[in-house]
C-alpha cells in the first residue's frame, strides 16, 4: 500500500488533488491531514497552498507544518503545489512582503501588468494584454529529465491560476519554466523536493501523468 | 507559445439534473451533468462551468453531491455558479471540489460580500458574473448598465464601473454575460466586452449571444475576451469542441489543442 498525505492546513480545496490521486494510483490511500505522524508515516506527500500567503504562512506556523516538512523533505517524496511551492522559496512580495520557509532560495514575485514609468506593462507573447492573475493553460518547457516528466510531451500545457510567481536564485535548479510577460519557474526539483506552479488535479491528462510519476517517484534525482 | 484562450461549456441543472437539454447522438443519461462533464473533458473543454437554478434548498443539497461527482472524475477546473450567498455556500462548494464560484445577484445587493469572499477563500476562486444591457440610446457613446434577475430588474449601474470595482473587491475573473445577446445566436457583444476587458487586469469570459463558430473567434479576436462561454451550440451537437478549437487556432488565436 502506497500511503500518501495531503498536508491539510485549512487553506482550500484538497478535494480535487486527493481525489486526483487516488484516479490514478494504484493501491494508494490517501489521507487528508494536518496530523505530524501521518504525515511522516507516509511514503508520498503532498503540500499544496492556496488562497494569500500571509495567511498560509500563518497557519503552516501556528500548526508546525514548516518543522513537518522539514522532517519529511529529509527523507522522503514531497509535491509542493502551487502556493505551496511558494511557501518553500524565502521570500513574498505578497501581502507587502512575507518571510516564507527558506527551503529553496529565491522570491515569489508580482507579474507586473500594469507597468511603470520605469518598467514598461509585460505583453503575453501573442501579444495579448498580460492579465493577472494568470489563469489558464499555458506551456511548460521542461529544462531537464526529471522521472516527473515521464510520458509527458515537452511543452505540454498545465492549468495555472496565480498572480505571484518563483524567481530562483541561481543556485537552484527549475525543472520547468513557462513564458508569461516574464519567464518563470514552472517546475522546481531540489532533493527529494519536486515543487509546480500549475495543478496537476486539474490539468487532465498532463497533470495526471505528473502525479501517477509522483506516486512513482522514490525521491531520488 | 503564449497562455491559451479558453472554452468553457456551461451547464444548466436543476435539481442535480442538465436542463436546456443535451443532445449528444451516444449518450446514456442526457440530464446526467457528471456523464456529460466527462463528455466534455474528454472532448478537450479547458473549465467546466456548472450553473445552479435550483430554488430549493433540499435540492441544493443534491447540487453538492453531484459537483462531488463531477470533481471524482473530471480533472479540469470546475466553477459552480447560482444562488452563492453566504460565505458558508462558497466554503460547501470548495469542499465539494469546485474550483471557483461564481457571484452575481448577491455582488450586487451586496457588494462587500465579494470583498469578504475573496479575502477569505483567494481572488483566484471569486468569479463575478455580470449581466449587462446596453442602455444607450442610438449615436450616443455605447454605455451598458447591470440588470439582475435575468435581465428583468434594472440596477442602475454602469457596467465597466461596475466591473472596476469589483475587481478592486478582489474579484478574480469576470463573466459577462450580454442581457440583450443571449439565447439569440447573433454573437456576443463585442463592444460591451472590449470595453469590459480593456478596463481591467483580470480576465474576461464573454457570454450570451454565440450562435457559430466565428462568434467565438470574435469574442477573442474583437471582443480581447480570455474565455469564452457557450451551451446550446454544444449541448445540441451543432458544433464540437474540437471543432470550435481548431477554429479558433486556424483564426490565429492560441488554444490548448
Amino acid at each position: 500500500m502506497n500511503k500518501v498525505a495531503v498536508i491539510d492546513y485549512g487553506m482550500g480545496n484538497l478535494h480535487s488533488v486527493a481525489k486526483a490521486l487516488e484516479y490514478v494510483g494504484k493501491n494508494v490511500s490517501v489521507s487528508v491531514t494536518s496530523d505530524a505522524q501521518t504525515i511522516l508515516q507516509a511514503d508520498h506527500v503532498i503540500f499544496p497552498g492556496v488562497g494569500a500567503i500571509r495567511d498560509c504562512m500563518a497557519e503552516i506556523r501556528r500548526l508546525h507544518i514548516d518543522e513537518i516538512v522539514a522532517e519529511v523533505i529529509r527523507s522522503k517524496p514531497l509535491l509542493a503545489v502551487c502556493v505551496g511551492m511558494q511557501a518553500l522559496m524565502d521570500r513574498s512580495e505578497e501581502n507587502g512582503g512575507v518571510d516564507c520557509l527558506g527551503m529553496v532560495s529565491g522570491q515569489v514575485r508580482l507579474f507586473n501588468n500594469a507597468g511603470s514609468a520605469l518598467v514598461p506593462a509585460h505583453v503575453d507573447s501573442d501579444g495579448s494584454k498580460l492579465k493577472v492573475p494568470h489563469m489558464g493553460w499555458n506551456s511548460v518547457q521542461q529544462v531537464d529529465r526529471h522521472p516527473l516528466w515521464a510520458g509527458i510531451d515537452d511543452g505540454s500545457r498545465f492549468y495555472f491560476v496565480h498572480s505571484y510567481y518563483v524567481e530562483l536564485d541561481a543556485q537552484e535548479k527549475a525543472s520547468g519554466v513557462t513564458q508569461y510577460g516574464v519567464e518563470f519557474t514552472a517546475a522546481l526539483n531540489k532533493g527529494n523536493i519536486f515543487a509546480v506552479q500549475f495543478h496537476p488535479e486539474k490539468s487532465q491528462h498532463s497533470g495526471l501523468q505528473l502525479l501517477s510519476n509522483f506516486l512513482s517517484w522514490d525521491g531520488s534525482h | 507559445m503564449a497562455l491559451a484562450k479558453r472554452i468553457i461549456p456551461c451547464l444548466d441543472c436543476d435539481k442535480g439534473r442538465v436542463v436546456k437539454g443535451v443532445k449528444f447522438l451516444d449518450i446514456r443519461d442526457a440530464g446526467d451533468p457528471v456523464e456529460i462533464s466527462k463528455r466534455y473533458s474528454d472532448a478537450g473543454a479547458d473549465e467546466i462551468t456548472f450553473l445552479d437554478i435550483t430554488a430549493s434548498h433540499e435540492g441544493r443539497e443534491t447540487t453538492v453531491h453531484t459537483v462531488e461527482a463531477i470533481a471524482g472524475q473530471v480533472f479540469i477546473p470546475l466553477t459552480v455558479g447560482g444562488g452563492i450567498r453566504t460565505l458558508e455556500d462558497i466554503r460547501t462548494m470548495l469542499n465539494a471540489g469546485a474550483d471557483k464560484v461564481s457571484i452575481n445577484t448577491a455582488a450586487v445587493f451586496n457588494p462587500d460580500f465579494v470583498r469578504e469572499a475573496a479575502e477569505r477563500f483567494g481572488s483566484q476562486c471569486i468569479v463575478v458574473a455580470m449581466d449587462a444591457k446596453k442602455v444607450s440610446a442610438p449615436g450616443e457613446k455605447d454605455r451598458w448598465e447591470i440588470f439582475t434577475h435575468g435581465g428583468r430588474k434594472h440596477t442602475g449601474i454602469d457596467a465597466i464601473e461596475w466591473a472596476k470595482r469589483m475587481v478592486s473587491y478582489g474579484a478574480g475573473e469576470i463573466l459577462l454575460t450580454s442581457m440583450d445577446r443571449d439565447g439569440t445566436k447573433s454573437g456576443f457583444d463585442l463592444p460591451l466586452n472590449r470595453a469590459v476587458s480593456e478596463s481591467v487586469s483580470v480576465p474576461i469570459i464573454a457570454s450570451g449571444g454565440v450562435g457559430n463558430l466565428q462568434d467565438l473567434a470574435d469574442g477573442v479576436l474583437e471582443g480581447k475576451a480570455d474565455a469564452v462561454l457557450a451551451a446550446s451550440i454544444f449541448h445540441f451537437g451543432e458544433y464540437t469542441i474540437p471543432e470550435a478549437k481548431r477554429y479558433m487556432a486556424d483564426k490565429g488565436i492560441t488554444m490548448r489543442l
